[in-house]
């Protein structure tokens, strides 16, 4: 089987990559893919922390390109979803231990165990970024509302359209009502500013931070309605027509508040 | 309190000055080109029209178009009337100026009057240089 | 706080004497973690130091993801860049773009169209040093990340300010950089986005939990405002709104590192004043 290379990709930093990296993976988990998350920000490792598996790593990606320990005994089983896996990062390395050829490579032997391969990218678009989309043959670039990110993400536009790679947006952070009351680019603004289609739209939760800081996944809570929106972009990656949610509509209150206005 | 009615009364969010901001910013992003250059581009350009044709300036406008990774030059010029007295050769295109692509396009004003004659227009719509079969999208009145 | 033209006070003085030979501070803005606020901190800290009359230089060190240019309104005026200046392609005078705003307040942009690889640190050092040699301080606005974009923007400058926001994350980040950074210096926090409210739900890792991590000498604390948003819509600096808690924030970081003696200001308890957050609440969006 060859599975899905995805990079996770948005060239701005903390724009939410890892997050999105995470909760996507353990949603498509959740799902019954086999779905293995690949740390590539070598030396700025932060995966391990979202997915609060940390303290049970052994070997990292480094090592498995220098051929010091076998693929399968660097990976990292999350023991909240059977079917989803942590490649880790090295920590005290830095990004040019790897070359694009071996992460192509080693990206390919992962994708022969995995139905999703989800490649979580530095920011920036150095020698990390390279590394990173060169094992991909798909990118789901993420960004926020805002114009610095906007900006950095069309730059990563052009470069994943140099390498012929596919690309989907995923708009994070959008706050609904700073949207309604004109302080906010839309949805709409920035998909056609960017002229990529989006395949998912995530509010700004700030119980994001707070599962962030225990190593839970927001998606382990299906009350929460991150968790809903992350299961509904999980199935538009397997490829069902799913309409992207409304953020909220208006409420009455607001709605008045905004004709006021 | 001034800041309060300030809120409240401004013309415009400042969602749309974003919009706005980054279109100009990333179109010279794309083309390495400040955005006041882009501007001083857009009056070259406007004056060098106005060498041949006279037109109707408060409705001239040029703009810029990103479709996929390509910039694309659109130029809406209302045109009145083609001049007599037309300068021998046109200077020749400046090559630092990378426009993928230019049409002339008055279609979408009122027709001008005195109505120029077709064959006029064409004529004066390729003294910019450009083939208008060779502008996909970019409707010339002259084919229209 | 203290604004622009106020009365005439003696300290504005001090800074009068302008002795040529005396060099400017070269302090790089840096986390390791994207996204934190490094540049928003630039420019709002260049903006509120030439406020009070300190000759500033911001240098966008961010080669093919620049911003700085954006979060100041500037993008439109910027015609040549670092590597023009370096590679001898334009003068420093004709690259270093006024603010509208203020006569004290420079940038020199970053190429965009261009690699990190193709900066040199030595040339970075060169040009830093010409800067302090004309600024009271020059401030550099590091990439994200710890590679080649990261070297060259800490080659030039002798201090270094850390932005961290309380999150695990971008503290574990920070972490990393500080070991980065040499060994001689003593690099200040400035943490970022803090919201009390979450704080005090035990929702967020409090300034003194990110610090006891750190262990830097705290800068400054800046609040979570939606309003640093639109402020970067519209590329005015928040430092400007005398109103904001957010600028008061950054104006008396601002004040502590030209060495005018203030009294920081609490993190706010309660939600931040602006109008904005104020509708927000109201909405019951969030």
């Amino acid at each position: 089987m060859s599975g899905r290379r995805i990079v996770i990709t948005s060239g701005k930093g903390g724009v939410g990559k890892t997050t999105t990296t995470a909760n996507l993976g353990a949603a498509l988990a959740l799902r019954g893919h086999k779905v293995v998350l690949i740390d590539t920000d070598i030396g700025l490792r932060n995966l391990d922390l979202v997915l609060g598996v940390e303290k049970r790593i052994v070997f990292d990606l480094v090592e498995v390109v220098e051929g010091r320990c076998q693929l399968r005994q660097a990976l990292i089983r999350d023991k909240r979803f059977e079917s989803l896996f942590l490649l880790p990062a090295a920590q005290t390395r830095d990004k040019t231990a790897v070359s694009e050829e071996q992460m192509d490579a080693l990206v390919g032997d992962v994708a022969a165990i995995a139905d999703f391969v989800m490649i979580d990218c530095p920011a920036g678009i150095e020698h990390g970024f390279r590394n990173a989309i060169a094992g991909a043959r798909e990118a789901l670039l993420v960004t926020t509302p805002e114009v610095s990110a906007i900006r950095d993400a069309d730059r990563v536009v052009g470069k994943l359209r140099d390498r012929g790679l596919p690309i989907k947006l995923l708009i994070n952070r959008v706050r609904p009502e700073m949207v309604r009351a004109g302080e906010m680019m839309s949805v709409d603004d920035v998909t056609e500013i960017l002229g990529v289609e989006a395949i998912g739209i995530v509010p700004d939760d700030e119980e994001v931070i707070d599962t962030t800081n225990r190593g839970e996944p927001i998606v382990l809570d299906e009350n929460n309605r991150l968790a809903t929106i992350y299961g509904k972009i999980a199935r538009r990656l397997e490829g069902q027509d799913v309409p992207l949610t409304d953020l909220d509509p208006p409420k009455f209150l607001s709605r008045l508040l905004t004709m006021w206005r | 309190m001034f800041d309060f009615f300030k809120t409240l009364f401004k013309p415009q969010g400042s969602g749309a000055t974003a919009k706005e901001r980054l279109r100009l910013v990333l179109l010279s992003d794309h083309i390495s080109l400040a955005p006041d250059v882009v501007e001083a581009l857009k009056a070259d350009l406007l004056a060098v029209i106005a060498r041949y044709v006279e037109f109707d300036e408060s409705q001239a406008d040029v703009s810029f178009e990103t479709r996929e990774r390509e910039v694309a030059m659109l130029a809406s010029v209302p045109i009145l009337r083609v001049k007599t007295d037309r300068p021998s050769a046109p200077r020749p295109p400046d090559p630092r100026v990378p426009v993928t692509q230019t049409a002339l396009n008055g279609g979408t004003q009122p027709p001008a009057k005195p109505r120029p004659r077709r064959r006029r227009r064409k004529a004066s719509t390729q003294t910019v240089g450009q083939k208008p079969a060779a502008s996909p999208g970019a409707q010339s009145p002259a084919q229209a | 706080m203290r604004a622009l033209e106020t009365t005439p006070v003696p300290e504005v003085e001090a800074e009068a004497e302008a002795a040529p030979v005396i060099l400017g501070r070269a302090i790089v803005i840096t986390s390791g973690k994207g996204g934190v606020g490094k540049t928003t901190t630039t420019a709002n800290v260049g903006t509120a130091l030439a406020a009070l009359g300190k000759r500033v230089a911001l240098v966008d060190a961010d080669v093919g993801l620049r911003n700085l240019d954006i979060v100041l309104g500037l993008e439109n005026r910027v015609k040549f860049h670092v590597l023009d200046v370096i590679e001898g392609k334009a003068e420093l005078d004709d690259a270093l773009v006024r603010d509208k705003r203020s006569e004290n307040l420079y940038l020199l942009a970053a190429a965009q169209s261009r690699e990190k690889e193709d900066v040199e640190a030595d040339a970075m050092r060169d040009l830093i040093e010409q800067l302090r040699k004309r600024f009271d301080f020059v401030l550099i606005d590091c990439p994200a990340g710890i590679e080649t974009g990261f070297t060259n923007a800490v080659a030039g400058a002798g201090h270094a300010i850390v932005v961290c926001t309380p999150e695990v994350s971008a503290v574990r980040d920070a972490d990393r950089v500080v070991g980065l950074l040499p060994n001689t210096w003593q690099p200040e926090l400035i943490v970022n986005r803090v919201r009390p409210a979450l704080v005090r739900k035990g929702k967020m890792l409090s300034v003194d939990d990110v610090n006891a991590i750190l262990r830097l000498p705290l800068l400054g604390v800046i609040p979570d405002e939606p309003s640093v948003i639109v402020s970067t819509n519209r590329g005015e600096p928040i430092a400007l709104d005398q109103t904001s808690a957010t600028g008061g924030a950054y104006r008396a970081i601002a004040a502590k590192l030209a060495g005018i003696a203030v009294e920081t200001p609490p993190v706010p308890v309660e939600k931040p004043a602006g109008m904005f957050a104020k509708l927000g609440a109201f909405f019951g969006g969030r």
